[in-house]
């Protein structure tokens, strides 16, 4: 019987809310679902969310009754911004989180480099924003609470994984004993300790570092900005690294390496946390200043991924997928891609609109964007964590010629979360006008956004499906063009097309954005009325054409939704 | 190893008594360090690197 904790969890700053737990016997027998979902942390909610716009129902099963204990991320990127709007949670997380932009390195009190994350006037989030996890599920959980489509399931545990061919059981635990409960799909959005991979014995490959770190938040108040702080090699935790951030609620968050050999134990021990978090706080002349624990924890730096997130049914996602080093906030802001890449995929497979074939290149787009994280982590982490003794005395040597040497400064650079380029996808359309553009996103790029007025940006209106920016002058979209979208829509893909540069109303167009300053078709690096964009579901770029043709269109909506040739080849022939 | 300029012999001499004093000055702890500091401040006036690995491949034989 499985018993999830049914008190509030402490905190020194939010208020947990514990809900009711799900029980079978109070509900009438069930059919087979289409989606269930494992995991109600930031992935799996957003997940759900995300299904549910494209109109597919879904199952959420968590295994507690309350959102995350202490807050593990706590930075959330520009993209992840963007990706959380397209399910309408951004507005709270700018509201009450900290933006910021600026990192720096210290080494023997002195600032040896100093990041500047670059903000584009184009964009509506910050490059980073700081806010605790607790908040972030608590708006996605309410989004969820409040969605006809999802079957929210708290205190449901899956204890036992059976895929078949063309659907998986699953046994999930309550409180009141298990049931059974079968799917189309599953989707795996379990955590790093995924129970799903476990069982279905799925092995990760890549690399453990063997640093260890704690991080540790306080309520303190302290008069700094919000911005990243790196200390290297102080004279309190020699060798080792330190990293602090501002939290919103007078909240920082210590993250700092353990010596080797010592256990999470000790570490956790409060005279140590307390020494620790002391001498940390004299060296930045803050000593003696108050200070409250919050929560703590202790994780080491892993680089690991599954070499293919689809199983049969089942569909790994986040960290159930992958864990990654944090430093960079890799975790919960990957898994946000991996989950809108997921999602509009299943979303179509799961209506019959897409083939199953269609779910593989999530796999195999995930799985490079995350080998090529742990490349990049990689470098980070030989530097905040050297694995060797050579490559520890290059960091020292490093260390000593920053407070002299500008040019060693890049080093310290510290490679963030970004959103992945998918230009080896197989959704991208072969016979398109990409490298013809000499700016503007390429294939498989994410979208770069626009400001179109005030408080009116590109972003704002794309997404739950294809979105076509046809750049005209003219008054129609031409006939043959809006007959390729009628068909598609006809199909139940859902497409909508974007008249950029028109100052008059474009027939066959969904939206109309006048561009009267050039400044969009400037930056999309179109010179011409006829050209266009084609944005697949996630925003990514599939097809940009210097001149749109039928055919062209047709061709890239097939490829895109993982269409054979012989489709594509007999479309041609149509036109 | 070919390199477009090399050292005077008079010049060969003076960097070897300056990286000698220079090693006995960092002292036995430091030595390391130093070395690897000159190397990469080195490696930045050479601003090649191929012609950087072709020094380490060199250093690193008959050790």
């Amino acid at each position: 019987m499985h018993e999830p904790h049914a008190e509030p969890r402490r905190s020194i700053y939010y208020r947990y809310q514990v809900h009711a737990p799900w029980l079978a016997s109070k509900h009438p027998p069930q059919d087979r679902k289409k989606v269930v979902i494992v995991g109600a942390g930031p992935i799996g909610l957003f997940a759900a969310l995300e299904l549910a716009r494209l109109g597919v129902p879904c199952v959420l099963l968590e295994s507690e009754l309350q959102v995350s204990e202490g807050s593990r991320a706590i930075v959330f990127t520009r993209r992840s911004m963007e990706i959380l709007q397209q399910v309408g949670v951004d507005a709270p997380i700018t509201a009450n989180g900290l933006p910021w932009r600026f990192g720096n390195s210290f080494y023997r009190g002195q600032r040896v480099y100093r990041m500047e994350a670059p903000h584009d006037p184009d964009d509506r989030f910050f490059p980073m924003i700081n806010l605790q996890q607790q908040y972030l599920e608590q708006y996605l959980t309410e989004a969820v609470l409040a969605h006809p489509l999802i079957d929210m399931r708290w205190g449901n545990r899956v204890t036992r994984v059976d895929p078949k061919d063309s659907f998986v059981r699953v046994e999930v635990d309550t409180p009141e004993g298990s049931y059974l409960l079968e799917s189309d799909w599953l989707v795996a959005s379990d955590g790093a300790r995924s129970g799903i991979r476990a069982m279905m014995d799925l092995k990760l490959e890549g690399a453990s570092y063997e640093g260890r770190f704690v991080i540790a938040d306080i309520r303190i108040d302290l008069p700094l900005p919000t911005e990243r702080l790196a200390f290297f090699d102080p004279d309190w935790n020699p060798g080792n690294t330190i990293l602090m951030h501002r939290e919103p609620h007078g909240i920082w968050r210590v993250d700092y390496q353990l010596p080797p050999d010592e256990t999470p134990e000790q570490a956790l021990a409060p005279g140590s946390l307390k020494a620790r978090i002391d001498a940390q706080l004299a060296m930045i002349g803050h000593g003696g200043t108050p200070w409250e624990m919050d929560w703590c924890s202790v994780y080491s730096a892993r680089a690991l991924t599954l070499p293919n997130y689809v199983n049969g049914r089942v569909l790994f996602t986040g960290d159930a997928a992958h864990m990654l080093p944090i430093f960079g906030v890799r975790g919960a802001n990957t898994g946000w891609q991996d989950a809108q890449g997921l999602a509009w995929r299943l979303a179509f497979v799961a209506r019959g609109v897409a083939p199953e074939s269609l779910l593989q290149s999530y796999s195999s787009e995930r799985v490079a964007a995350a080998w090529e994280i742990i490349d990049e982590a990689g470098k980070s982490t030989r530097f905040m964590t050297p694995p060797t003794r050579g490559f520890r005395l290059l960091r020292d040597a490093v260390l000593s010629l920053s407070l002299s040497q500008p040019f060693v400064g890049p080093l310290y650079h510290w490679r963030t979360s970004r959103p992945h380029e998918y230009t080896q996808s197989p959704l991208n359309s072969s016979g398109d006008d990409n490298l013809l553009f000499k700016v503007g996103p390429g294939h498989g790029a994410p979208p770069q956004n626009i400001r179109l007025g005030a408080d009116d940006y590109l972003l704002d209106h794309l997404g739950g499906g294809f979105d076509l920016l046809y750049f005209t002058e003219g008054p129609a979209i031409p006939d043959a063009l809006q007959k390729v979208v009628a068909e598609i829509r006809l199909k139940g893909v859902p497409l909508r097309v974007v008249a950029v540069g028109a100052a008059e109303p474009v027939a066959g167009a969904d939206l109309i954005l006048a561009d009267a300053d050039g400044h969009f078709r400037a930056r999309y690096g179109v010179r011409a009325s006829g050209a266009a964009y084609l944005l697949r579901p996630d925003q990514h770029i599939c097809a940009r054409w210097m001149s749109l043709d039928a055919g062209r269109l047709q061709s890239a909506l097939t490829t895109a939704l993982g269409g054979t040739a012989s489709t594509t080849v007999s479309v041609q022939k149509g036109v | 190893m070919s390199t477009s300029a090399s050292l005077s012999v008079p010049h060969l001499e003076q960097v070897y008594d300056a990286l000698a004093t220079a090693i006995d000055a960092a002292g036995p702890d430091k030595s390391e360090l130093f070395l690897v500091k000159l190397a990469l401040l080195n490696a930045n006036a050479l601003g090649d690197v191929a012609a950087f690995e072709a020094q380490v491949a060199a250093a690193l034989k008959d050790l």
